[in-house]
Order: C-alpha cells, then structure tokens, then sequence
C-alpha cells in the first residue's frame, strides 16, 4: 500500500517534470517565431513603400526619406565572405594541429583553452584593439598602395571578423578530426601511409563535412557581428569600390541609426533587420543540416 | 519536492508585492525624464541638487532627442530632452501643445589632427567645402588664405563624420546650410545627412573624437564640451558679422543675444550676436502645457512645474561649472513665462 503510493508519487513527479520540460521547448520555438512576426509587423510600411526594390536601391537618404539595403547587402556580404577567406587557411590548420598533431599534454590544453577564450571575447573588445592596432597598421599598408589613408574599411573590418570567427570554426573542427575512428586511421598507417598521407587521404574526407559546417556556422557569426565591424567599417552608406574603401553593413547601420530613427527611417531598419535574421537563419540551418548528415554518415561507417 | 515548490511560490509572491509596492511609492516620488545625451551630464549634477535641496526624485535617461520626443508622445515620461525643436509633424503628433524652454546652450566644433595641432581659423564657406569633400588637401591655398600665420603640411584632408543620427548633426548641418546654398541644396539639414562616398562615420562624440585622434589629416565636428573635456585641437570661426570667434564658453552663451520669441523656436546657428560662436544652439526640455492627461495627478503636474522653474532659475548656478553655456537673461525670463503658463485642469500650476 505504502509501497505503491510511493510509486505514484514518483510517476506523477515524472509527469510534471516532462511537462516543464515540453512547456520550456515549445517557448524557445514561440519566441523565434514571434521575434520573426514582430520584425516582419513593424517593417510593414517600408516593405508596402519599397517592396522588393529595396534590396537594389541604392540610396539611403534619411532626408528625402529614399531607402534602399544594397550598400548594406554589399558590405555584409564582402565582409563576411572575405573574412571567411582569411580564416579557413588559420582555423583548420588550428584544428588539424590540436585534433591530430597535438592531442594531449598541458601545453595542448593551454592551447585549447586559449582558442576557446578567444572565442568569449566581447566583441568591443575586438573592436577596440582594432581601432588601435590594426587601423594604424592598415594605414600603413594603404598609404603604401597608394589608396586613401583611411585605415578603416572593408578590409579592416574582415580582418578583426576572421580573427573572431576562427576560434569557432577551429574548435568544431577540431571535435570533428578527434572523431575520426581511430581503427581507420591505424589501418592505413599499417599500409605504410605517412602521416600526411592519412592526413590527406583519411582524416580530411571524413572530417571534411564537419569542418565545412563550423564555417557555415562561423559564417553566420560574422554576418551578425555588430559592434567590431561598426567600429572599424568607416560606415560610408556607398556600395564600396574597392577593399579598402569605407562601407557599412546592415547590423552596424542598425545600430547607427535606430537610436533616433522615426517613421518611415525606422521602418526601413527594421526591414533590413527582418533580412539580416532571415539570412542569419538560413545559414544556421544549412550549417546545422550538415552537422546532422555527417552524424548519419559516421554511424553509417561504424555499422 | 511539493513543499519546496510551495516554498519557491510564498517566497516569490512575496517578492514580487515587495517590488511592486516599492514601484508605487517610487512613481509618486520620481519625475520621469528622456531624451538629448548632450545635456545629460548637467542635468544629473542638476537633479541630484534638486533632490537633496527638495526631496524630488528626478529619473533622466539620455537616449538622444528622437526617443526624447517619442516618449514624451507615448506620455511615458514627464518631459523630454531635445537638441532641435519638435517638428510640425512632431507637434502634430503630440496632440496637444507642447511647449519648450531651453536649459543652456551648447556649440559644435571643428576639430582636427595636424602635426603641432596649430590653431586654425575657419570661414564658413571653408567649413561646408571641406566637408562636401571639396577642398581635399590640407595645403590648399584657400585654407592658407585664412591662416596666414600657420605652416600647413600637405596632407590629404580625411573627412570624418557622425554616422549615427544626432543632435550634434543636425545643429552643424543647420549652421552649413544657412551659410552655403550649394550645401542647402545638396546635404541639407537633419540628425543623420546623405555623406558623399568616401568620407568615414563614426559613431558618437567618442568615435569621431577617437577617429580623429589617431589619423594624421582627419577633420570632424564635435560638441564643444567634449573637444574640452578631451583637450583636442579645434578651430575658430568667422561669424555673420565678420569677426573670428574662439569658441568658448562666453562666446556660445553670447550667440543667444538675440530677440527671443515668445515659444523659443529660435535657432542659434549664425547668430546676428556681435560676438556670437556661430555654431550654438539651445537645448530644450518639452513637456505638456495641459497636465491633466493620462491617469497624472495635480501633486505629479506641481512637482513638475516647480522642478523646471528652479532648472531655469537658481538652477542655472551648475551651468558653467561643468563647462555648458548658461542661458542669458532673456532667455531664463521667457522660459519663467512659459513654465508659469503651464495648467492642471486648465487652471495654471504656480500662482
């Protein structure tokens, strides 16, 4: 009697502790849906105003109330990309060194946690260090080239975003080189593969789709940093003309000007937001689809 | 696990009705205010006198003049803080008639970086040519025509202005469009302007100061306060009547020695004052003149008005000290008029 009263007890707590559970799941779903409704709501008058035009025009004009995202888009896409560019070579060469070479040991952990710190650093921070050091050595450069001095500009701004991108897409491949079954691995050094051979004929292809997925995931890390970029962009709203010249993006010219936005100016921020979260979105979940058919992949492989 | 989530409940209820009654004791107490960030050192200093002297809680949050003005609109606030008038629209929107009294003054500078950051005098016309992106060396021989006295290297002229939406903006375009049609017609007046390519923005009074610090040839404008308190080269300029005005604290307190209207929709900007810093403006507190709205009570409205009467008066004393502009004599005597004009019920608040 007592006994199953108990049991009771424990079947209802388990009930009750299912229900939170579900209950906290379905908020996180509400939430992306309503932040997605609410943008989409209060970027209605510039969405019946522009339409679609707004992704080609070229002009933002506060004064004559003109808006249009291409400078934006432009800026956000060079940056970004350009920054991925600069990090790949970096980021699997830190993931091969710590996920193969460099496994175990003090040091090794240093290095790990390094990585990884690097990767908490608020990105003021990164912006600051870059106005001080990295705008004084880009000058440098340009004055030598013989464009403009202006220190700040797209090439200064996918500098600072490639070093706050790789320590996330050093550390996903890194987990994913470490995965790698290490029976595999000793079969082909028993054929006599050296260990670049491995490197090359075994561990990169298996790892391959995983490490392409932290740079998915990093991509869409760089498209939304906000603070550094806004710092050393030069926020020019001009289509940029050359790497070197000043840009804007669509994060930093949200920040800029919503502050003292009205009206029609505020409605177009918030539609450039909308296609920022929008294209955030579609990266996380490409990145995220392919982390999950690797997993498929590797356990294919096992049976 | 029952009793100690009954527990977590009592104790959070009780939490929650501590909160709840503190916020209602607060809001009687505290006079809520929003807007300009220009002012808002000033006014701190000035509402905590305010509370120690009267026992008035005053809450001001800078969150620059656009979300001043929208607040006041939404009447979540008592009053607002704005660096430019409320537009018509603006007005339009507030429903009923809000009115506004300036507190000081405050001045834009140009502020620059050259080797042995000399003191350099600026023409209007210069001004607006440079930052049209016109005049693109610092050796041009228009700028030397101005500062015969002054060896000017020959860098290229790097234009830096504020790229996000401000007050400070929308006072030096003003001055630039009184002064220069082709500026008028081109950039115009507004808190955020269409920059030509190729000049950099920055964001703030400490962007662009930053900026400028660190790049040998960059020109910006900054508020007066800020090139002092950073201690930063800025230069002279020509006013209406022809004179080279320093700006100082004086000189920007002189550009209100004009006829002052009745409502205080004056701008500063190239001032017809003798010895007036041409690029000075007011900044406004509004508020509402009727202040029987939403659920206010006459103790809120009179605490107010008392509140703004002494910002104009005794409260001036904590103007110059903290190095804004303090208002000139017409210009407190019009504000005292139109904060006695102020009404609960349509009977006015201060006899």
């Amino acid at each position: 009697m007592k006994k199953d009263e108990r049991q009771s007890g424990t079947d209802r707590s388990e009930a009750r502790f299912a229900k939170i559970l579900a209950i906290s799941a379905v908020l996180i779903a509400c939430l992306l849906f309503a932040i997605a409704l609410t943008l989409f709501i209060q970027s209605l008058p510039a969405i019946k105003t522009f339409g679609i035009g707004f992704f080609v025009g070229k002009t933002w004009d506060s004064a004559s109330e003109q808006f249009g995202a291409l400078p934006f888009l432009a800026g956000t896409l060079l940056t970004s990309f350009l920054a991925l560019i600069i990090s790949i070579p970096f980021s699997i060469a830190i993931s091969i060194f710590l996920g193969e070479y460099f496994k175990e040991g003090a040091a090794s952990t240093f290095l790990r946690s390094s990585v990884e710190v690097l990767a908490g650093i608020p990105s003021v921070i990164y912006g600051l260090w870059g106005l001080f050091l990295l705008m004084p050595m880009v000058r440098v450069i340009e004055t030598k080239l013989g464009v403009p001095p202006h220190g700040v500009g797209i090439f200064t701004s996918a500098l600072i975003l490639a070093i706050m991108v790789i320590p996330f897409s050093a550390s996903i491949g890194r987990e994913v080189i470490t995965l790698v079954p290490s029976d595999l691995k000793e079969a082909a050094y028993s054929l006599g593969a050296t260990r670049f051979e491995v490197l090359k004929n075994i561990i990169i292809p298996y790892a391959r789709s995983g490490i392409i997925a932290g740079i998915l995931l990093s991509l869409g890390r760089a498209i939304g940093e906000t603070m550094a970029v806004t710092m050393l962009i030069g926020n020019s709203n001009f289509i940029p003309t050359s790497i070197f010249s000043p840009a804007n993006t669509m994060a930093s010219v949200i920040a800029n000007e919503f502050a003292e936005a009205t009206g029609l100016v505020s409605s177009s921020l918030i539609y450039i937001a909308l296609v920022l979260f929008l294209v955030t979105m579609l990266v996380n979940i490409i990145g995220n689809y392919v982390i999950q058919k690797i997993s498929i992949e590797a356990s294919k492989e096992v049976t | 696990m029952l009793k100690a989530c009954s527990v977590l409940i009592i104790a959070f209820v009780i939490l929650c009705s501590a909160f709840a009654g503190d916020r209602v004791l607060a809001a009687d107490q505290e006079l809520l205010g929003a807007g300009a960030t220009f002012p808002q050192p000033l006014y701190s200093k000035m509402f905590d006198a305010y509370n120690n002297q009267y026992k008035v809680k005053v809450n001001y949050q800078g969150i620059g003049s656009g979300g001043g003005i929208n607040q006041l609109i939404k009447k979540t606030v008592d009053f607002g803080g704005t660096d430019a008038f409320m537009t018509e629209n603006e007005l339009k929107e507030a429903g009923a008639q809000v009115l506004h009294i300036p507190t000081c003054l405050g001045a834009v500078v140009v502020t620059y970086n050259l080797p042995g950051n000399p003191k350099l005098n600026f023409t209007p016309d210069l001004i607006a040519d440079i930052f049209m992106s016109k005049i693109t060396k610092w050796g041009d021989p228009r700028i030397a025509a101005v500062n015969p006295n002054v060896k000017l290297p020959d860098l290229p002229i790097i234009v830096v202005n504020r790229a996000d939406g401000s007050g400070t903006t929308y006072i030096f375009s003003e001055y630039l469009t009184k002064v220069s049609a082709e500026w008028k017609e081109k950039i115009g007046t507004g808190k955020s302007l269409k920059w030509p390519a190729g000049q950099i923005g920055q964001k703030g009074n400490p962007g662009v100061a930053g900026y400028v610090k660190q790049t040998p040839g960059a020109v910006g404008y900054v508020e007066l306060l800020y090139a002092l308190q950073n201690k930063m080269a800025f230069g002279n300029v020509k006013n209406k009547s022809g004179k080279i005005i320093e700006p100082t604290i004086k000189a920007v307190s002189a550009a209100a020695n004009i006829r002052i209207p009745d409502d205080t929709n004056v701008s500063l900007t190239d001032t017809d004052a003798a010895d007036g810093y041409p690029i000075s403006s007011f900044t406004w507190l509004i508020f509402y003149k009727e202040q029987n709205y939403g659920n206010r009570n006459a103790e809120r409205a009179e605490a107010l008005a008392k509140m703004l009467l002494w910002m104009v008066t005794d409260g001036q004393k904590y103007v110059e000290p903290l190095q804004y502009a303090p208002l000139s004599k017409e210009a407190a005597a019009k504000s005292v008029k139109l904060i006695r004009s102020v009404t609960y019920n349509g009977k006015p608040i201060l006899k």
